[in-house]
C-alpha cells in the first residue's frame, strides 16, 4: 500500500495524460464521426459511398493496427509529429468511426414529420440536417455516446504500447520498480480507470436529464 | 424510416441535375485526396517495384503470416469459449433471487467491463510470476484477459436478453412448478440466446480484435509476427505495406463475421416479427 501513497504523483501524472488523451481524442472522433455521418446520409452517392467504406473499414481494425499504422507507417510517408499527437490521431480516427454510425443512427430516430416539415418551409438539404435533424439527433444520441467516450478512455491504454506515459504504462513502470507491491499497483491503476469511467458516466446521465427536460 | 427519402425532396430534372454536379465535384474532391495520398507514397519511394517484390519473392513472409493468423484465432477461439462460459455463469447470478450472489457478480462484471482490457492481461501477465513463482505463457495470460472482459459483457448481453423475454414466461414456467433455476435453464435461456445472437457475433468481432493486445506481452500473434517480419532486411522497405496487409486481413474477418451478424439478425426478424426484442451492444 505504501508503494501507491508514495507514487500518488506519479498515478496523478499518468491518468492527467489519460484525461487529455480521452478528450482530445473525444473532440476529434466527435467532429470526424458528425461530417461521417452528414455524408452518410447525403443525396450525393460517391460520399455516401465513401462514408459507408471508411466506417466499415475503420471499425473493423483493431485499434492496435491503427496505432501501429500511426506511428511507424506513416514516418514512411514523411509525417511525422509526436508520440501524443499520433496516439489523439490514431484514437479520434477510431473513435470517429463508432461515432458517425451512432449518429447516423440518431438522426434515423428523428420524427420523419420533422425533417418534411423543414423541407416544406424550403429548407435546404443542408439547412434541414444542420438546424432542425442534427440538433434533436444528438440528444437521443447521448446514451450511445457516453458508452463510445468511456469505451474511449479504456482505449487511451493501448498509447501505453506505443510509449506513452499514461495510466496503464505508469502502473507497468511502477510494478517493474516495485516488484513485491503488485496487488497494491495494479488495484491502484484499476481503480483511476474505473473512478474515471464511473466520474464519466454520471456526468453523460446528468447531461442525458438536462437535454431531456430541454425538449 | 428511412432518411435517404426524408431528408430531401425526391429529385425533380433540376435537383437531379444538381445531385449530378455535386457527384462530379465529391467524385473530384475524393479523387483530389487519392491522388494527394499517392503523391505522397510516389515522393517517398513508396510506389517503387522494390517494395512490392519481398510479397511476391518471399513465400516464407506469408507462412510467417499464416502463423501468426493461426495464433490469432487460436486465442479467440479460447477466449470466446470460455468468456461464453464465464458470461453465463456471471448472467445466472446475476439473474439470482439471492443477494449472497447477485451482489458479488455485479461487482465482478461492473469491475472487469470498466477496466480497460489492455491493463488486465498486462496485469495478469506481471502479476503471475511474483504470485506463483513460475511464468506464465503469453497465450493464456491473453486468453484470461479476454475470458475476464468479454465474460462481464457477454453477462450483460445474455441478462439483457432474458430480460427482454415477456414477463409472461417466468409466470408460467413457475406456475407449472418448475424451479427458478429450472425456469432459467429450461425456459428462458433457450429463448433469449435467439434474441442475443446478433449481438454475441458483434462481440466475437471485438474479441478478435482486442486479440491483437497480445503483441505487448509477446504472444506470437498477427501484429506480433508483422512486427517482428519487418525487422528482416528484405522488408525494411515495405513496413507500411506490411501493416496494411494485416489491417485488410482483420477487415476480411471481420466483415464475415458482420455479415453473419446481420444475417441472424434478419433471419431472427422473419420468424419472429418485426416487433421482437433486440439487445444493443456498443461493439467497440
Amino acid at each position: 500500500m505504501d508503494v501507491v501513497v508514495e507514487n500518488l504523483d506519479v498515478f496523478a501524472r499518468g491518468f492527467w495524460l489519460t484525461v487529455q488523451l480521452t478528450l482530445l481524442g473525444a473532440v476529434g472522433a466527435l467532429l470526424l464521426g458528425t461530417l461521417i455521418a452528414a455524408m452518410r446520409v447525403s443525396p450525393i452517392p460517391p460520399l455516401r459511398a465513401f462514408a459507408v467504406g471508411y466506417t466499415e473499414v475503420v471499425r473493423n481494425t483493431p485499434l492496435t493496427v491503427v496505432f501501429t499504422i500511426a506511428i511507424f507507417g506513416l514516418p514512411k510517408l514523411d509525417l511525422t509529429t509526436s508520440l501524443f499527437r499520433f496516439a489523439v490521431l490514431a484514437l479520434a480516427v477510431y473513435t470517429s468511426a463508432f461515432v458517425a454510425e451512432a449518429v447516423r443512427s440518431g438522426i434515423n430516430s428523428v420524427a420523419a414529420g420533422q425533417a418534411e416539415a423543414a423541407r416544406s418551409i424550403g429548407m435546404s438539404f443542408s439547412q434541414t440536417l444542420s438546424l432542425v435533424v442534427l440538433p434533436q439527433a444528438f440528444r437521443n444520441i447521448v446514451p450511445p455516446l457516453a458508452s463510445i467516450f468511456i469505451a474511449l478512455l479504456k482505449n487511451t491504454s493501448i498509447a501505453a504500447a506505443f510509449g506513452t506515459r499514461e495510466g496503464t504504462q505508469t502502473m507497468q513502470q511502477l510494478i517493474n520498480a516495485n516488484g513485491q507491491a503488485v496487488i497494491p499497483i495494479i488495484l491502484a491503476s484499476a481503480a483511476g480507470y474505473v473512478v474515471l469511467a464511473l466520474g464519466s458516466g454520471f456526468l453523460f446521465s446528468r447531461l442525458e436529464r438536462r437535454l431531456a427536460v430541454a425538449r | 424510416m428511412s432518411s435517404q427519402v426524408v431528408l430531401y425532396d425526391v429529385p425533380g430534372p433540376r435537383a437531379r441535375r444538381r445531385v449530378l454536379i455535386g457527384s462530379l465535384v465529391g467524385l473530384l474532391l475524393l479523387g483530389a485526396l487519392l491522388a494527394l495520398l499517392l503523391r505522397r507514397f510516389a515522393d517517398n519511394g513508396q510506389l517503387e517495384p522494390e517494395v512490392y517484390r519481398p510479397f511476391l519473392e518471399q513465400p516464407l513472409f506469408w507462412e510467417r503470416l499464416g502463423d501468426g493468423l493461426r495464433n490469432t484465432l487460436k486465442a479467440a477461439a479460447y477466449g470466446l469459449v470460455l468468456a461464453l462460459v464465464l458470461g453465463f455463469v456471471l448472467a445466472a447470478g446475476r439473474l439470482s433471487q439471492s443477494v449472497l450472489l447477485r451482489v458479488p457478480a455485479t461487482v465482478v462484471v461492473e469491475f472487469f467491463r470498466a477496466t480497460p482490457l489492455l491493463l488486465l492481461i498486462l496485469a495478469i501477465f506481471l502479476a503471475y510470476p511474483i504470485l506463483v513463482g513460475s511464468s506464465i505463457d503469453p497465450l493464456w495470460a491473453l486468453v484470461a484477459g479476454l475470458t475476464l472482459y468479454n465474460g462481464a459483457v457477454i453477462a450483460e448481453i445474455v441478462r439483457a436478453g432474458v430480460q427482454a423475454l415477456p414477463k409472461g414466461q417466468t409466470e408460467a414456467a413457475l406456475a407449472v412448478g418448475l424451479s427458478r433455476g429450472q425456469t432459467l435453464r429450461v425456459v428462458l435461456l433457450p429463448q433469449a440466446v435467439r434474441i442475443m445472437l446478433p449481438a454475441l457475433v458483434s462481440q466475437l468481432v471485438v474479441l478478435l480484435k482486442d486479440t491483437s493486445l497480445g503483441f505487448i506481452i509477446a504472444y506470437e500473434e498477427l501484429l506480433r509476427t508483422s512486427r517482428f517480419l519487418v525487422e528482416a532486411p528484405e522488408f525494411s522497405r515495405s513496413s507500411l505495406q506490411v501493416f496494411l496487409v494485416i489491417a485488410v486481413i482483420y477487415v476480411v474477418i471481420n466483415l464475415l463475421l458482420g455479415r453473419l451478424a446481420a444475417y441472424l439478425e434478419g433471419r431472427q426478424r422473419k420468424q419472429f416479427g418485426g416487433g421482437t426484442p433486440q439487445v444493443e451492444t456498443t461493439t467497440l
